[in-house]
């Protein structure tokens, strides 16, 4: 039986479009009021989806206590209440958008170690959200 | 002509309680956790059925919603609502009723029961936090494939 097996997590975090490489008219251009220069927040919420074999003594895929640390220690604890921009290393080098931070997201769970990681899904607010599912996978829902 | 996909929801409310006789009591409080409480607890299901297929150029349906809530009444509603399905759902006896569990037993109860088109996805939540997905013995329509 093909399964996946979704749980559903938020964190709250700010952060600025901008790219330095770009002139501040460019900027504003591309990025509009998110390019505000001190940053705004939204409160994220983050889909995770895994798959694999139920276990016939647990009946599940992955134990949800073993998947809530996981991503608590990988993404909640390093993303929430933070300014993605400073205090996330990989958002020194790349603009934090939703498609980098779902990204960024995905690369950290990867190695889950009881599940397959099948997709990642981030709301930045109830309009709008991205899914990622691995290098053939990315696109805007 | 172009294939769609219907969906319907419904939902039901149940009891349930995760034990495995084969574990020590211990261990079952290590697995399970709070869910190993032996008088159960419970939650408000949400399952979303969909199914695909070519619309009927006379009806211009997929397969009549009436039909499928039918489906899903005697099927689902009958069988689970208002029960705890350890004891009460005999497709569920022997198993630990996760919602992998649970979803799998969905399809297999809702696969033969669909008239035209064929069942496409079961989601069940068990919160708005937690969903499982099947999608039967075959690939994933979810982003083609990528099977553990």
């Amino acid at each position: 039986m093909n399964l996946h097996l979704t749980r559903r997590y938020e964190f709250s975090a700010s952060h600025r479009l901008h790219n330095p490489a770009f002139t501040d008219e460019e900027n504003w251009r591309t990025y509009g009021k998110c390019n505000h220069p001190y940053g705004h927040g939204h409160n994220y919420v983050l889909e995770v989806a895994v798959s694999g074999p139920v276990d016939l003594a647990t009946g599940m895929i992955a134990n949800l206590t073993d998947l809530d640390s996981f991503v608590e220690h990988e993404v909640i604890e390093p993303f929430d209440h933070v300014y993605l921009n400073e205090n996330v290393a990989a958002f020194r080098e790349r603009v934090p958008t939703t498609e980098n931070v779902c990204i960024e997201i995905y690369n950290r769970l990867r190695n889950f170690p009881s599940a397959k990681l099948e997709r990642v899904r981030l709301e930045e607010t109830s309009l709008n959200s991205f899914d990622y599912s691995g290098d053939s996978g990315e696109k805007q829902s | 002509m172009a294939t769609v996909s219907i969906t319907r929801r419904v939902e039901f409310s149940a009891s349930h309680l995760y034990h495995n006789p084969a574990f020590s009591p211990e261990e079952n409080r290590r697995v399970f956790g709070k869910c190993n409480n032996p008088h159960g607890h419970g939650h408000n299901y949400v399952l979303e059925v969909t199914v695909k297929g070519e619309p009927d150029p006379a009806t211009g349906m997929v397969l009549d919603l009436k039909e499928l809530k039918d489906i899903l009444q005697k099927e689902i509603m009958d069988r689970m609502d208002h029960r705890f399905l350890n004891y009460e759902v005999p497709e569920l006896s022997g198993q630990i009723p996760t919602c992998e569990n649970i979803a799998t037993v969905i399809w297999r109860l809702l696969e033969p029961r669909i008239s035209r088109g064929r069942l496409a996805r079961v989601r069940l939540y068990e919160t708005p936090e937690l969903f499982v997905d099947c999608y039967g013995e075959g690939e994933s329509s979810a982003n083609g494939g990528g099977k553990k």
